[in-house]
């Protein structure tokens, strides 16, 4: 029997949502330093106007909503899910304002494209959009890659055992240090460094390549943003095609590594034990998965004789499958050239590196190198079943940090998860399919938007219908949270409809 | 498909910028063989003239990023026009350049002699309007030189259009909305204040 929510689960849900809304109006300032330092009289207003309205809604529910209680599971979850819609819906704002977004659905889009590290974009005229909202649009990535609900554990949050429950239901089942605090902090400290060193080594290769020097470091820190939070997004609209720079493209693919990674991994590297990179099952399934689809999209383009050159081949081949496969969708290409100048195979291997991604606990999107590792190693497990003798104990087991065997429980997960990836992807692309457009690019970029990835073969675009808009913002949406705090969600409201 | 339409581009393009007459010559009584002659001397010409672009390398219009980038393979290695506005840095290496041009469709790279971007004096950002240059040169789709980048290796650039800087208006609207918000959000900031103290 379906229990109908109380009064007193929609103030605990209102109040912690209101608490995560004032921890976004705080971070919403940062903007307001590059309006000030650029002397950006206009964008300044749009982030004014967005930090009133924020922190208004922010008052309201911590006012009208105010609870000692602390969060269940259920709470917890539909907190994460709601935060990230309102997020999308604020972040929007001054988007829309700016006058580069034809309408506010498009603000919406590229909001939750940047909170949920994909990249794909409907912005119009990016070459002339001031540096505070472009600023605006890579910190979105860099908050959403490290997670919103994060912000407000490491920041505003003293401690309390619902951190733990909204810390899940932000995709993120790992704890790297023992409580929940810490490890917002530690995943913080882990990316405010590798931001300092990301966005030096960014803006000295600009400066080397002919960047004026306030433009080399703006650049170097929007694109550390994007690479390190694997999101995609650039300050111009050639992408990573504007820098004409092999450095430039060597530094992001380390930096689109890096955010690929389990954070538990950085912190074992930061500890000294440099080994667990190559005994982590995650990293080497990530090696093996790396290779298998660069070998499918090298053949697809040696077959249709894309590139003159096997070193052309290579540069431009492994630069968009590693962009995919850590889920950053930086390009060196344009969009168009997936199409008409990839085939089939090639555009496959990159769908296929796409639709796995990086790490758990990482910032990427898709089914995650783990599940992958762990479904390989179950299969592993039922073949040695048939093989050897039925006396046979067969235990297996794998390396994630520590030596884990593998349970029937951790299968299921993995296979659950995998299965609503699946899903996610091919009603996409049948949606995409249902709008006249071919199905291969629309599984292309239908697993683009669910994976979290942000590369494009040219059907996200302003004229696209809405409808399609609205399918690529819930899967984005989905595809970052992994399904569990959207069910819940969903499942809320059918019991606020249908419960007695 | 696409190349016959590229190739009745040409001819239509180079038709027009020699001069050549559109139509045949009537024909009237009392010319003769002579009229024949001359109407068979014009005909060879065309198809000389035809055949000769047929086979060419030159694109005399200028051609849009997105046609550019959509046929890209019928036009490499071709001579192209492409005009567009200046945007973001001019980042000289060496004794040449690289320019990133916009033709409100898609920007595309330029690689230029050092000396030719002496003529930018604006770049396209939020506070300018850039230069609109034309540059003729050769399309890469995929060039040699440059790891595989699409571009274009100018061999001239012409200024169009002389860029310029924008001023920023205060907008009015905006400010009255910031005063608005921001004093709501102040007021239900102290009422939790005080609620909070009680």
């Amino acid at each position: 029997m379906l229990l109908r929510p109380q009064i007193d689960d929609i103030k605990t849900i209102g109040y912690y949502l209101g608490k995560i809304v004032l921890g976004l109006g705080i971070v919403m300032a940062l903007p307001l330093v590059i309006a000030i330092a650029f002397g950006e009289i206009n964008p300044l207003l749009d982030f004014l106007i967005v930090i009133g309205i924020t922190f208004s809604i922010g008052f309201i529910l911590t006012t009208l909503c105010f609870t000692r209680k602390d969060l269940n599971w259920m709470q917890g979850m539909i907190v994460v899910s709601l935060s990230w819609l309102a997020a999308m819906a604020l972040g929007a704002i001054p988007l829309f304002l700016s006058g580069n977004w034809k309408s506010y659905l498009d603000a919406c889009f590229d909001a939750m494209s940047g909170f949920s590290t994909t990249g794909l974009v409907l912005v119009q005229n990016l070459d002339h959009l001031s540096y505070t909202h472009n600023f605006w649009r890579h910190l979105i990535m860099f908050i959403g890659g490290q997670g919103i609900v994060i912000i407000a554990l490491s920041l505003f949050v003293k401690g309390f055992s619902g951190a733990f429950k909204m810390y899940v239901g932000e995709a993120r089942d790992e704890r790297v240090l023992p409580n929940v605090i810490s490890t917002s902090r530690f995943i913080w400290l882990v990316s405010i460094v590798y931001l300092i060193l990301g966005t030096t080594a960014l803006g000295i290769t600009g400066i080397l390549n002919g960047m004026r020097p306030v433009n080399a470091f703006f650049h170097g820190v929007c694109i550390f943003m994007a690479a390190f939070d694997t999101g995609g997004f650039s300050p111009q609209s050639q992408n990573i095609l504007y820098y004409h720079c092999l450095p430039f493209e060597v530094i992001t693919i380390i930096i689109m590594i890096l955010g690929a990674l389990n954070f538990k991994l950085h912190y074992s590297l930061w500890v000294g034990k440099r080994r667990e990179i190559f005994k982590d099952i995650e990293t080497q399934a990530l090696f093996i998965t790396v290779m298998i689809t660069f070998f499918i999209t090298a053949i697809g383009l040696h077959q249709i004789g894309a590139y003159p050159k096997a070193i052309i081949l290579f540069r431009k081949g492994f630069y968009q499958l590693i962009s995919g496969h850590s889920g950053t969708g930086f390009m060196t290409i344009y969009a168009p050239q997936f199409i008409k100048e990839w085939n089939h195979l090639a555009m496959v291997g990159v769908i296929c590196a796409m639709a796995l991604g990086g790490a758990v606990c990482s910032t990427t999107g898709a089914i995650k190198m783990l599940r992958i590792g762990i479904i390989f190693k179950a299969l592993l497990e039922d073949i040695k079943r048939i093989i050897l003798p039925e006396q046979t104990v067969i235990v297996q087991k794998f390396h994630h940090i520590k030596e884990i065997f593998l349970e029937d429980k951790q299968v299921r997960a993995a296979l659950l998860i995998t299965l609503a990836y699946i899903v996610l992807y091919g009603l996409g692309a049948i949606i995409g399919t249902f709008f006249g457009y071919p199905f291969l690019d629309s599984l292309f970029e239908s697993t683009s938007a669910a994976a979290n990835v942000g590369l494009s073969c040219g059907i996200t675009d302003i004229g696209m219908p809405a409808a399609l808009k609205i399918t690529y913002i819930i899967q984005m949406w989905a595809g970052r949270l992994e399904f569990m705090s959207i069910f819940t969600l969903l499942g809320f409201l059918v019991a606020a409809i249908k419960g007695k | 498909m696409k190349n016959s339409k590229l190739k009745s581009q040409k001819s239509k393009v180079c038709l027009v910028s020699l001069g050549i007459p559109r139509g045949y010559p009537e024909r009237s009584e009392g010319q003769g063989k002579t009229q024949k002659f001359r109407t068979f001397k014009f005909l060879l010409v065309v198809f000389t003239f035809y055949f000769s672009l047929l086979t060419s390398n030159c694109f005399a219009q200028s051609i849009s990023s997105s046609d550019l980038i959509n046929n890209a393979k019928a036009y490499d290695g071709k001579i192209v026009s492409y005009q567009g506005e200046v945007i973001g840095d001019v980042m000289v290496r060496g004794d040449f350049a690289w320019i990133n041009l916009n033709d409100a469709e898609n920007a595309i790279g330029i690689w230029l002699p050092k000396e030719s971007v002496k003529i930018i004096n604006y770049k396209g950002s939020y506070k300018q309007n850039g230069d609109w240059l034309e540059v003729t040169g050769v399309f890469h789709r995929s060039c040699l030189e440059h790891g595989g980048d699409l571009d274009i290796h100018a061999a001239s650039v012409k200024k169009l259009s002389e860029g310029s800087k924008v001023i920023e208006q205060l907008n009015l609207g905006k400010q009255k909305a910031t005063i608005l918000f921001l004093g709501l959000a102040l007021c239900l900031g102290i009422l939790q204040i005080l609620r909070m103290r009680r």
